[in-house]
């Protein structure tokens, strides 16, 4: 019992300090799950971090639920997952709570909508990052050399019928794996 | 009933195939819930995006709660979080178990690399849509801000909170002064308006001043036409 409550303590923790998603929420990770209660051992965390990435869904989930389980089973990856979503969904319930109220106030309007091509930017920053990872790979040098010509390739192909045709964006993922794959496996 | 199906179907379906955080699942969101589905509009999509990003904790998580908040009210929030949560926490729990094998396994790693490519044609589809959106209004501040904005993020690593209290802030100031703007220009043209419009009268009453001067011209060559004939 002892140590589903640690676990939901310390994954609140993590849930509340990892701000900014992704990659940010690591440090907050290790520290409580390799340095505070040596649940798992640096060598495992860094496997960890390695699935969590070849993976579908947040980073934050992913290792809530792998800790969990390694340390108490199904038990322990419901009560570790539940403590990192909860603080966050407390309070982006109050702010959605607030937005949808006071979103039609004129001077809430203007900030908001002052600062969608932020928002925009941020989301190409992201993209760009994926770009740099699918085009020159981990180390990022931007050279003929380095340069992946399959992913360059799909994606100007993908690009193309994705802003021609409607068709359901996680088609043209699954059909970039499936394209991609085949490739890799000619070459 | 139909419709939190069809949000916890959705949900599940987008979470279950984002790869590579939570930038993918708001692109992928914006293109189910807002081009696909019309629950949600651009617009507010955005300023959800906003949200979910300033606060902690996991980006899709948090979109998911207020996508499924504004979609189904509370239960369609906690309808968006369970299904969001389902599939990382599945496929996590299997992949626990085993999961040298699973790392290990060179099958899976090209198949991952292949769909790197895929990840970046949907957030660069969606990058492209925004900002024409953006660029369209033909406005130079938003458009700057873009630009800082992704210099502020993407080369000085500058952290996202920061970002988005000063685009906030700056934004806000920008979109004041350009609806006073905006307000001054339209007054501006109202009385330009009220002017032509008096000019107009103006002058269409200066022509029937000269069309009543040639009628009594006429009338009075007619009468002495007349007083001619009987004289």
């Amino acid at each position: 019992m002892s140590v589903l409550l640690e676990l939901f303590f310390s994954f609140i923790q993590v849930g509340l300090f990892s701000i900014g998603g992704g990659l940010a929420a690591m440090p907050i990770i290790q520290g409580q799950v390799v340095d505070l209660h040596g649940w798992l051992t640096l060598t495992e965390f860094t496997d960890l971090v390695t699935i969590a990435e070849m993976t579908p869904g947040p980073i934050a989930i992913n290792a809530a639920t792998f800790v969990g389980t390694q340390i108490a089973g199904l038990p322990g990856a419901i009560v570790a997952t539940l403590g990192c979503i909860l603080p966050s969904c407390i309070i982006v319930a109050i702010l959605g709570y607030l937005y949808f109220k006071f979103k039609n106030i004129k001077a809430i309007q203007g900030v908001l909508k002052g600062l969608r091509p932020a928002v925009v930017a941020l989301i190409a920053s992201a993209g760009l990052t994926i770009m740099s990872l699918a085009f020159f790979g981990e180390n990022g040098t931007v050279s003929l050399g380095n340069t992946n010509f399959v992913s360059v390739g799909i994606f100007a192909v993908g690009i193309v019928i994705i802003r021609k045709f409607k068709i359901d964006p996680i088609l043209i993922m699954i059909g970039s794996g499936v394209v991609g794959t085949i490739i890799y496996l000619l070459l | 009933m139909k419709k939190y199906l069809k949000l916890f179907f959705t949900t599940l379906y987008i979470s279950a195939f984002t790869f590579g955080g939570g930038y993918v699942i708001v692109s992928l969101m914006k293109k189910k819930f807002s081009d696909e589905l019309h629950w949600i509009d651009d617009d507010e999509m955005l300023d959800l995006v906003a949200i979910a990003q300033s606060s902690p904790g996991a980006v899709a998580v948090n979109a998911s709660l207020l996508v499924g908040k504004k979609i189904g009210g509370i239960v369609g929030a906690l309808v968006a979080i369970i299904a969001t949560i389902i599939p990382p926490f599945v496929i996590m729990t299997v992949i626990s178990h085993f999961y040298q094998a699973f790392a290990a396994n060179e099958f899976v790693a090209i198949a991952l690399k292949a769909m790197q490519a895929g990840v970046l044609i949907v957030i660069a589809d969606v990058v492209i849509t925004l900002s024409m959106k953006i660029i369209a209004e033909k406005r130079i501040f938003p458009i700057v801000m873009i630009v800082l904005a992704f210099v502020a993020t993407y080369f000085l690593k500058i952290n996202l909170i920061y970002i988005i209290l000063v685009c906030g802030f700056i934004g806000g100031i920008s979109e004041y002064v350009h609806k006073k703007v905006v307000v001054a220009e339209k007054v501006i043209d109202t009385q330009e308006e009220i002017i032509d419009n008096q000019e107009s009268y103006i002058e269409n009453l200066e022509e029937k001043i000269q069309s009543l001067e040639n009628e009594l011209d006429q009338v009075e060559t007619t009468d002495n036409e007349n007083n001619g004939g009987k004289n």
